[in-house]
């Protein structure tokens, strides 16, 4: 029941929310992350030790004539990522408290209504629901963005909210098709995750590749991977900080996740036939980002267009079908998620002290600000994957697996630790060094809820860096049982 | 584990972690503590390494030892540890590190007194020797990482320690990415061990190289060419060098402790470490050798022209560094470990004591400014004058001893390279005793300011000097000639290392078929390039003479090309740097916009001209479709449930 309540929990909280005045409506809100991250934390101790096969799990009949459940489950790999969300959202929340929007009530009970979707990504077992899941989890981060986001938001987010419904139709398609074969292959309807894997599988190689590509294409534009992604650093840039941490931290992490869920278990010899284009497009994507990320002047679309480089590795990563890759992905997503987290957060305090996210106009805070240099420090050394730190376990792991793909490959996309230490120390001398300018002349350090935010980010930026055995073990039984799956083929 | 092994445990891994708590406590306290507690804790940090590192390397002299600690990385059969390698290499190394480095702390606490950073300046240095010190106590390759790239940090925090100043921030950032850049190699040649060994510990790499590698391979050869990109990055060697000169923004006891006596040597600890798998690479170890010459002879050759003292010192480290690499080239690996001790004396002395010239001048750098210096500086000139000899291979200081043992190997593996090393020797002892005549001898050049100044440093600076003094005239004990000594001390204590290279290519290893004669000859004629080029040195400036003109005054061409750095940096910058900037500007306008995102917006819009059909249904407030949206699926939902029920 866990499982069930872990969704349950943010939702019930948001639509309270929803009723209260505002300030009520905060200290629900936090309340509930908290309690949230602890049932989490209670949950992913539960997870059966080096067992690969979901526990936890739960299945209330739902659509039940049409074979279609409300299924949840845990394994390692979901179960770091709802870790993830339910970490990252009382510190979003905590960091949110300087800030003066509108609406407060509203916007608390839509954060919490996001973490009850991204879950429900991440837990369910089901094709139905995790279509349904995935639909949902688009719309309270649409209206946050919509609503409270910069000047150019309504037309930033329209286009955000078409381009991943269109890529959304071609998974539906996709999977409506593997579900109407089930009866079948089967002798009766089932959306249940077991039994789209088999029909799947069961595919022959031409099947396999219109599934992979519809899917591929949702999932694709979730990340996004180059080419599909220009949606994206227009909408980090355009929506409020606590929304573009979702959509970085978070949300982008659901593209992934399908990926190694519901496609290359789903359709392996497809997926394996097409793993060169994937591995080439994401690694134009890793030099791409990054590339035009050293050229940026708006700070917060720096770290977007670093973002949308550091998935590309992720992706490639995960084609190589290897342990290390596919190890080295899930790690990077929680480290990924911790790193670009904090640093937009980061970029929201400063810009709510300088309206400006001008790097040229920004300069010499750290002389008023040393609580904020060495935080800000720490996570940009994370984010350049600085050995010990989170950044490094992943990168390693991903890039070792490319090596021993195709070492040309991995010299390509290792560029990455070249151009990230450039685009990031551009970012932090840019901002935090030199003389101070008008707009930072008077900058006031870090407050202590603003602090209290980001200290758990530097804790675990280390954490994973220095001691990662428990992040691996997690998720190790899950990769492995992937890895033999798509080895036996 | 038994009583003992922890012991070593504890004792070990204390090494790096005094430092650390140093660097923590200097850190979080920065601003709090105030400067004497903070410049005593750092050197106290030092000095307490030191002390533990001279206990546990005189506890277990000799022996090889591996000390694991826990499982750091495991992925598959993969199975990354964090442990330790105490063995007479990394001994050698953590002496010379924790002891040049406490050296180097106490002489700070003097010069950086009037820095408003003084704490986080020894935090800094605190956490360059713990980076420094896991580098070469990893027992792996990618322990060994954690410290390679760390002290890359150190050296980006500390060259840009006084940030306000853009182009400080640029030389840290510069220095930053072209470490990052050998780094790359390094950690793709750490691929290529893992494919062939499935392990990056040196215990199990190097027992297996000579059956798993087939000499001169592709794949031996690629390796080791990886691996050494990375310590071209590190150690500053062609073509990755231009960071290093750069770096002397950084405070001057910074050049002195990483940019010349131990961060740049990690290059040549990695590949003397990684020997046997360079001895089953001829090929690489020849490219090697030569980019030590060519590095050797470009850094000597732009030496001679320069006007800064600690730029004259810095491309006077990018060619000791050569020579360096010259010697692991033509396998003398021995040779180039001597000469990285024997030049972390020296020329930590001759940084420090620019520090102490500096200081005196009131931060001037420019020696065309300077002059007369000795009668006022009687120590600094004392100590500087040494490690000038020392440097430049006059008998009988610890400089010659080193190079003459390189010289010799060289002059076994090619002449025309030994004829060329000799060049660089001239070079060498020429623009030192250059810089010694214009900075110590003749008039004073400078303001009357700073004549008003001049004052001889505090014993709290001049201390280390001394001791450093010492050790530079004195180094040469740990590696005589044959022709003085039957024993070696640095080839005998680090013959182990060698020993699975030995059972490759023995030649290497052995005293060579070099007769006394031949050997006396060498030294001769070092000796005597050395003194020439003293004379010459002193025939053009001694007394003050020929003093450099101001910049802008003409000079014939080959002057200004060599003065100009052969305008190396001006071509990356046109070849390398300028492009990719032109490259993310035209990605982002053309392909990102003009194309991609044309394409994507073509059809989105074919898909709202295609709907206009149904526009009934079409509201065109995507609110409103949202709410559609968020009501069919709560609708299912219970439709789906009362269903059940």
């Amino acid at each position: 029941m866990i499982t069930l309540l872990l969704i349950l929990l943010p939702l019930l909280a948001g639509l309270v929310c929803f009723a209260l005045p505002g300030k009520t409506a905060r200290g629900v809100a936090f309340g509930a992350t908290l309690v949230q991250l602890v049932l989490t934390l209670w949950a992913v101790s539960r997870l059966e030790p080096g067992s690969a096969v979901d526990s936890l799990s739960v299945s209330l009949p739902w659509l039940q004539d049409f074979g279609i459940g409300f299924s949840l489950g845990l394994d390692g790999i979901s179960g770091l990522l709802v870790l993830l969300t339910s970490t990252l959202l009382p510190l979003i929340l905590l960091s949110t408290f300087g800030r003066h929007d509108d609406k407060p009530a509203s916007f608390f009970a839509l954060m919490l209504l996001m973490q009850a979707a991204l879950v429900g990504v991440f837990e369910a077992r089901d094709a139905v629901l995790f279509y349904f899941m995935w639909e949902a989890a688009l719309i309270p981060v649409y209206l946050l963005a919509g609503i409270w986001g910069g000047e150019r938001r309504v037309q930033v987010t329209l286009k955000f909210f078409v381009y991943t419904v269109f890529g959304s139709l071609f998974m539906l398609v996709a999977l409506a098709y593997l579900y109407s074969q089930t009866a079948a292959v089967l002798g009766h309807s089932s959306a249940a995750i077991a039994d789209i894997y088999t029909v799947g599988r069961g595919l022959d190689l031409t099947g396999q590749i219109w599934i992979f590509w519809a899917l591929f294409l949702a999932f694709g534009i979730k990340m996004p991977i180059f080419p599909l992604h220009t949606w994206q650093p227009d909408t980090y840039t355009e929506s409020p900080a606590p929304a573009t941490i979702l959509l970085s931290g978070i949300m982008l992490k659901m593209g992934i996740f399908g990926l190694i869920t519901w496609l290359l278990p789903v359709v392996p010899m497809a997926a394996k036939f097409y793993a060169p284009v994937v591995i080439f497009l994401a690694i134009i994507g890793v030099v791409y980002g990054a590339v035009i990320a050293i050229r940026q002047k708006d700070i917060k679309r720096l770290v977007a267009y670093s973002s949308f480089s550091h998935v590309g590795l992720m992706a490639a990563a995960i084609f190589t079908f290897s342990a290390e890759g596919i190890q080295g992905a899930v790690v990077q997503m929680f480290a990924h998620g911790v790193s670009v987290a904090g640093l937009f957060m980061i970029i929201d305090y400063i810009e709510r002290r300088t309206n400006s996210r001008d790097i040229l106009a920004l300069g010499g805070i750290t002389k008023s600000a040393p609580v904020l240099t060495v935080l800000f420090l720490i996570i940009t050394l994370g984010s350049v994957a600085l050995p010990l730190t989170s950044g490094f376990i992943g990168e390693f792991m991903m890039l070792l697996a490319l090596g021993k793909y195709n070492l040309v490959a991995a010299g390509i996309a290792g560029t990455t630790i070249i151009f990230g230490a450039v685009y990031m120390f551009v970012l932090f001398q840019g901002v935090m060094f030199g003389k101070a300018t008008k707009l930072t002349e008077s900058f006031k350090d870090l407050t202590s809820a603003e602090t209290i935010a980001l200290v758990p980010l530097v804790v675990l930026t280390f954490w994973i860096g220095l001691y990662p055995a428990p992040f691996l073990k997690l998720s190790e039984p899950a990769v492995l049982a992937l890895v033999n799956l798509l080895g036996g083929l | 584990m038994n009583a003992e092994a922890s012991e070593l445990a504890l004792e070990l891994a204390l090494i790096p972690l005094i430092p650390l708590i140093g660097f923590i406590i200097n850190g979080l306290g920065f601003g709090k503590l105030n400067k004497t507690v903070a410049g005593w804790l750092g050197t106290l940090a030092a000095l307490g390494s030191f002390a533990n590192t001279l206990h546990v390397v005189l506890e277990h002299w000799g022996q090889s030892l591996t000390v694991d600690y826990f499982s750091w990385i495991s992925v598959g059969s993969l199975d990354i540890h964090f442990s330790f390698l105490l063995d007479p290499l990394s001994s050698i190394m953590l002496l010379v590190i924790t002891g040049v480095g406490s050296l180097i702390h106490i002489y700070s606490m003097s010069y950086m007194h009037h820095d408003e950073g003084f704490g986080k300046f020894f935090a800094f240095l605190n956490l360059f020797l713990f980076s420094m010190l896991l580098l070469v106590m990893g027992s792996n390759y990618v322990v060994m990482f954690i410290g390679w790239e760390g002290v890359g940090l150190c050296s980006f925090l500390l060259i840009g320690f006084w940030n306000k100043v853009p182009a400080y921030n640029a030389a840290a950032r510069k220095a930053f990415v072209m470490n990052r850049i050998g780094d790359l190699g390094f950690l793709l040649g750490i691929f290529i061990l893992i494919a062939l060994f499935g392990s990056v510990e040196f215990g199990v790499i190097f027992p297996q190289a000579a059956a798993v590698l087939t000499p001169n391979s592709g794949v031996a050869i690629a390796l080791t060419m990886l691996l050494f990109v990375g310590a071209m990055g590190k150690s500053a060697q062609l073509p990755l060098y231009t960071w290093l000169p750069d770096a002397m923004a950084g405070p001057t006891p910074v050049s002195a402790l990483i940019h010349a006596a131990t961060m740049v040597t990690a290059g040549i600890y990695m590949v003397v470490r990684s020997n046997v798998l360079y001895v089953l690479a001829p090929t690489t170890l020849e490219f090697v050798a030569w980019i030590g010459l060519a590095t050797a002879l470009i850094g000597a050759a732009i030496g001679l022209f320069q006007n800064d003292i600690k730029k004259v010192l810095a491309y006077s480290t990018v060619s000791q560094l050569g020579l360096m690499f010259l010697a692991l080239g033509v396998g003398a690996f021995s040779s180039g470990m001597f000469h990285v001790v024997t030049h972390a004396f020296f020329k930590a002395l001759l940084f420090l004591g620019a520090g102490s010239v500096i200081h005196a001048m009131s931060d001037e750098q420019d020696i065309r400014k300077m002059g007369g210096l000795k009668g006022k500086l009687p120590v600094t000139f004392a100590v500087f004058l040494i490690a000038t000899i020392a440097i430049s291979g006059i008998p009988p200081f610890a400089g010659f001893f080193s190079k003459d043992e390189i010289l010799s190997h060289v002059y076994e593996h090619s002449k025309l390279m030994w004829g060329l090393g000799l060049l660089v020797s001239f070079m060498t002892s020429f623009y030192m005793f250059r810089l010694v005549f214009l900075t110590f001898f003749g008039g004073f050049r400078g303001t009357d300011h700073q004549k008003h100044h001049l004052h001889e440093s505090p014993w709290l600076m001049l201390g280390p000097l001394v001791v450093l003094a010492g050790l530079s005239i004195a180094g040469g004990l740990l590696g005589l000639p044959p022709v003085l000594s039957h024993n070696n001390w640095m080839a005998d204590t680090l013959a182990p290392i060698f020993e699975q290279a030995k059972a490759v290519n023995a030649s290497l290893f052995g005293h060579g078929s070099m007769t006394h004669e031949t050997e006396w000859m060498l030294m001769a004629v070092s000796t005597v390039v050395a003194l020439v080029a003293f004379a010459v040195a002193a025939f053009t400036f001694g007394g003050g003479k020929n003093v450099p003109a101001a910049d802008g005054s003409p000079i014939n061409p080959v002057q200004k090309l060599v003065y100009n750095k052969f305008y190396i940096d001006e071509l990356y910058g046109a070849v390398i740097v300028t492009p990719i900037k032109a490259f993310g500007e035209y990605l982002y306008a053309v392909i990102e916009y003009l194309i991609i995102d044309l394409v994507v917006n073509i059809v989105g819009w074919s898909a709202t001209m295609g709907g206009k059909a149904l526009r009934r249904l079409q509201t065109g407030i995507v609110s409103f479709y949202v709410l559609l949206m968020v009501l069919s699926v709560v609708a299912l939902a219970l439709i789906g449930f009362t269903i059940k029920s």
